[in-house]
């Protein structure tokens, strides 16, 4: 099964995560919490994860975008995630993260909403 | 067992890769069935699920302990069982992970989406001596009689 990749790229002062693959136990929770953890410790304090081309998650990929969330949010910075796809979209719904992550369709308007 | 009836086991490694691995086997036998693809995508989250319980709490990820996975097959449903080698739980033991206090969690949320995507599910103590997770999935009336293909890949309690 195909696992995860991660490009990171710089828009002003937002950090913005471009994934692909699964965020599932192993290496795709490893590599997201990795990233995560390398932009944070170089004090990166706005990041907003891409999620357009992950096409599975697990509890375990669930965790680990709460973990990010919290990290970041322990920094005074906010986490942000953009595009998420259907089935995505759909477990965020059922765990009622929804309620806990700010989620945008258009990456400008994503950009432009951190403050 | 009916003529029908069909059963497979494996017993597999606690290691990663197993959660893989099981997750796979299931999702051909459900194919195979004629699950829908949505139908074949909540079984395969369920038995991640499962065998992540079994991985992580269940096994605490020892390599010495095992992982057991059994698919029992009739006309009207697929019946999924994961047991582990650990102490056992009970399901009202279980923090609501959709309460406002555990919505931060990392963890905690497996057990729910199994509850969710699957027909029946139960906890209950296994003959391995760990927790025995059992979840059904009923097969819909125009795809019964429709299972004599998956089991023919697989080898009975094959070690992985």
């Amino acid at each position: 099964m195909a696992s995860l990749f991660a490009t990171c790229r710089q828009v002003g002062e937002v950090a913005i995560v471009d994934l692909s693959g699964r965020i599932s136990l192993g290496e795709g929770s490893a590599l997201l919490r990795k990233t995560v953890r390398d932009l944070v410790e170089a004090g990166q304090t706005r990041i907003l994860l891409n999620l357009g081309d992950v096409n599975y998650i697990d509890s375990s990929g669930i965790g680990e975008l709460v973990s990010g969330f919290t990290a970041v949010r322990n920094r005074s910075g906010e986490l942000k995630l953009l595009n998420l796809t259907k089935k995505v979209n759909d477990l965020l719904q059922l765990t009622k993260l929804f309620t806990v992550f700010d989620v945008y369709s258009d990456e400008g308007t994503a950009i432009r909403s951190f403050r | 067992m009916t003529p029908q009836a069909k059963h497979l086991e494996v017993i597999l490694d606690t290691h990663v890769e197993s959660v893989n691995l099981a997750e796979e086997m299931c999702l051909r036998v459900a194919e195979a069935i004629g699950f829908s693809e949505d139908e074949c995508y909540r079984i395969g989250m369920s038995v991640r699920e499962g065998v992540i319980n079994a991985f992580h709490y269940g096994n605490q990820e020892k390599p010495d302990k095992k992982i057991h996975l059994a698919v029992d097959l009739t006309t009207e449903k697929m019946t999924i069982h994961v047991m582990d080698e650990g102490k056992g739980f009970r399901l009202e033991d279980v923090p609501d992970p959709l309460a406002e206090e555990n919505l931060l969690s990392t963890s905690g949320r497996g057990i729910f989406l199994m509850r969710t995507f699957m027909d029946e599910f139960n906890v209950v103590p296994g003959k391995t001596g760990g927790a025995e997770i059992i979840m059904v999935k009923k097969i819909p009336p125009s795809n019964n009689g429709n299972h004599g293909s998956p089991t023919s890949d697989a080898t009975p309690k094959q070690e992985a």
